[in-house]
């Protein structure tokens, strides 16, 4: 009753203050009167998709502005007077001036969708828990963990029923580790369409994640002779499923409570989430319910009509689970403007579905000459791994790329490598597992945009 | 067979402890021959009400339904997000697409669905089940899906309209794309080139 009333509080403040801060925009005198500087280009991103017909402007509101925020009145000179009290309980939120939001890609249905995480304004490699992408195929499952169960049946000597609190018992472990969409760039295939890297890469997220060895909950019921496969289920509308392979789910996969250093969030299948190191994101079951062994796959519509990769010959591949190394350039990346000639550090990802990464190389002009990147350490396997790269921009034209090679000597592809192997057979076609080199390219007016050149 | 099951259960111990090693839980692998007896054994009612049908037609629970009554079905439950005529909407097409699936065109789309793509006729009534409508996910009856994958296979030329759909025949049906599926081929292999040599398109905006 206490915790509601305060709460109510805090709702009742944060919509009192964005009114105000609302009304304060309105102010000419007010400093909040002009939009903050980062806001002007956050414009000018969506503007460049709005013109590609990409998706709509969201109707600016105060509020939109604020996303994750609490918003305080800004003193003009913060040294002489108080910063806001210390609440006896909070949950602390991010600046008020920090805009970078998740966006949905605009299905036909905001029920089974994707919203994608801005990299360009990421740092280091862990992405924080309120930006890590979405994908769900009935919306974002709400369950209470008092009453969530995890039931281990098929072909096992004894099946059995396991509460968060009995999941939370066995000895855990911890774990950073990229997730990606197998869909990440689906609209890339043919021409560059989306003009950030929101739009080409943001079904990309890394975050620590915690829980208990799947071997271990296998073992405990024991696996009977002949079994090879194994059903996930999730416990929402979608009842999502997906078959394993039974030496992939003993060999590191794991059943995820916790994400850097809390609960995992809802969208990324609270209260338990089973984690496939290095294989698309769909096949990591979120709210899990259940695990069926089986000795053959059960052939679920994810893993037959969806998700699987039809060449130009009209066959198509099934389970192709691995993510292959990728790298891509964050920043200087598409709808930026470069400042000027000048210094300007080249950063981005890479990460591979099958091991480390092993080294990143940039090119400056459109893959003709390469040099080697810096890795920041850790480099740690099946996780974004961060490059750096010193560029010393001289003003005229230049393509940037970066290309990955992980721990295993698999090579990341150029788009015409890959369309080389894989066909161009359309939307719909051969559209998942896009792993192949970007192009950003710049102008001599420092304007950085998404271009093909392979 | 006592052999047999101690050497799987070996094996399975040697996976384990591996798999352990390399998430460096080395306290843990010591253990793990060991069982830590968590949780409870569930009743076979409480498993029972589960679901997930293989292929080959076990799993399939009891029930039946005809074209006809699917089609009432489909009208009432379906045709607002797929169409009338199964052609899609908000929803994915059902029907039609043989012979899109051979394409090299970049511009033309491939048609997938249930009649042109999906292999097995036991995923349509697993997806139905679990699934569908999508606001009111199982809802529907045993009976009323059994009917409703019967309805989608009749207007898809794929069973006569006098079928009978149950645990027996859906799993008998044949879909015209049962062989159109191979195995993962990957990983491909791409030497570092500093252009790719079959083509040169220069920037593309």
């Amino acid at each position: 009753m206490h915790r509601a009333s305060y709460e109510a509080l805090v709702a009742e403040r944060l919509e009192r203050e964005a009114l105000e801060l609302a009304a304060k925009r309105r102010d000419p005198l007010s400093p909040y009167a002009e939009a903050p500087a980062p806001f002007a280009r956050r414009r000018f991103m969506l503007g460049s998709l709005a013109a590609l017909g990409v998706g709509a402007l969201p109707a600016p509101r105060a509020s939109a502005q604020a996303l994750g925020a609490a918003v305080h009145d800004v003193p003009s000179d913060p040294t002489k007077t108080p910063g806001y009290p210390l609440a006896d309980e909070s949950y602390g939120t991010r600046s008020q001036f920090e805009t970078a939001v998740r966006r949905r890609f605009k299905t036909s249905t905001p029920l089974s969708s994707w919203t994608m995480t801005p990299l360009e304004d990421g740092m280091g490699v862990v992405t924080p828990s309120g930006l890590h992408f979405e994908r769900s195929h009935a919306g974002t499952a709400v369950i209470d963990p008092a009453q969530h169960r995890l039931y281990v049946h098929g072909m096992v000597d004894e099946p059995r029923k396991y509460t968060m609190n009995d999941l939370k018992r066995f000895p855990s472990l911890s774990r950073l580790m990229f997730l990606e969409c197998s869909g990440n760039g689906l609209t890339e295939w043919a021409k560059p369409t989306m003009a950030t890297v929101q739009f080409t890469h943001g079904l990309t997220s890394t975050s620590e994640w915690t829980g208990v060895p799947l071997s271990a909950i296998l073992n405990e019921a024991g696996l009977r002779p002949g079994a090879k496969w194994l059903l996930a289920e999730g416990g929402d509308a979608a009842m999502m499923t997906r078959s394993i392979p039974l030496a992939k789910a003993m060999q590191d996969c794991f059943l995820a409570y916790g994400q850097n250093g809390e609960a995992l969030r809802p969208e990324q299948g609270y209260p338990l989430r089973l984690m496939v190191p290095g294989y698309e994101g769909n096949i990591n079951i979120k709210w899990l319910r259940r695990i069926e062994v089986s000795d053959a796959p059960f052939m679920t519509r994810e893993e037959t009509s969806k998700y699987t990769d039809l060449f130009p010959d009209g066959k198509a591949v099934q389970f192709s689970l691995a993510m292959e190394a990728k790298s891509v350039i964050t920043s200087p990346s598409g709808a930026m403007t470069l400042d000027g000639p000048g210094f300007r550090e080249i950063t981005g990802l890479a990460w591979s579905g099958r091991g480390a990464i092993r080294r990143v190389d940039v090119s400056t002009d459109g893959g003709r000459t390469w040099r080697r990147a810096a890795l920041q350490a850790p480099v740690l396997p099946i996780c974004h791994t961060r490059f750096r790269f010193p560029w010393q921009w001289d003003g005229r034209e230049a393509v940037l790329q970066s290309r990955c090679v992980d721990d295993t000597g698999y090579v990341q592809p150029t788009l015409g490598q890959l369309i080389a192997v894989r066909g161009l057979n359309g939307p719909l076609g051969s559209v998942y597992h896009l792993n192949a080199i970007q192009s950003w390219h710049v102008t001599t007016d420092g304007k950085v945009t998404n271009v093909h050149d392979y | 067979m006592s052999t047999i099951t101690e050497r799987r259960f070996v094996a399975r111990a040697c996976l384990f402890a591996v798999a352990l090693a390399s998430i460096g839980a080395d306290a843990f692998a010591r253990e793990a021959a060991a069982k830590f007896g968590f949780g409870t054994r569930p009743s076979e009612a409480e498993i029972g009400r589960f679901f997930s049908p293989l292929p080959d037609g076990r799993g399939m629970p009891q029930g039946s339904g005809s074209v006809l009554e699917g089609k009432s079905v489909y009208q009432q439950q379906c045709a607002s997000c797929h169409g009338e005529k199964l052609q899609g909407g908000i929803g994915d097409r059902l029907i039609g697409g043989r012979g899109t699936l051979v394409n090299a065109d970049p511009r033309k789309a491939p048609i997938k669905t249930v009649e042109s793509y999906w292999p097995y006729a036991t995923t349509l009534f697993d997806y139905v089940k679990r699934a569908m409508p999508l606001t009111a996910p199982g809802s529907l009856t045993d009976d009323q899906v059994y009917a409703l994958t019967a309805y989608i296979l009749f207007e898809a030329n794929i069973v006569a309209d006098d079928v009978i759909m149950n645990a027996e025949t859906l799993p008998k049906v044949v879909m015209p794309n049962v062989d159109g599926f191979m195995p993962d081929h990957r990983p491909e292999h791409f030497p570092p080139v500093a252009k790719t040599p079959h083509q040169s398109l220069g920037i593309v905006k």
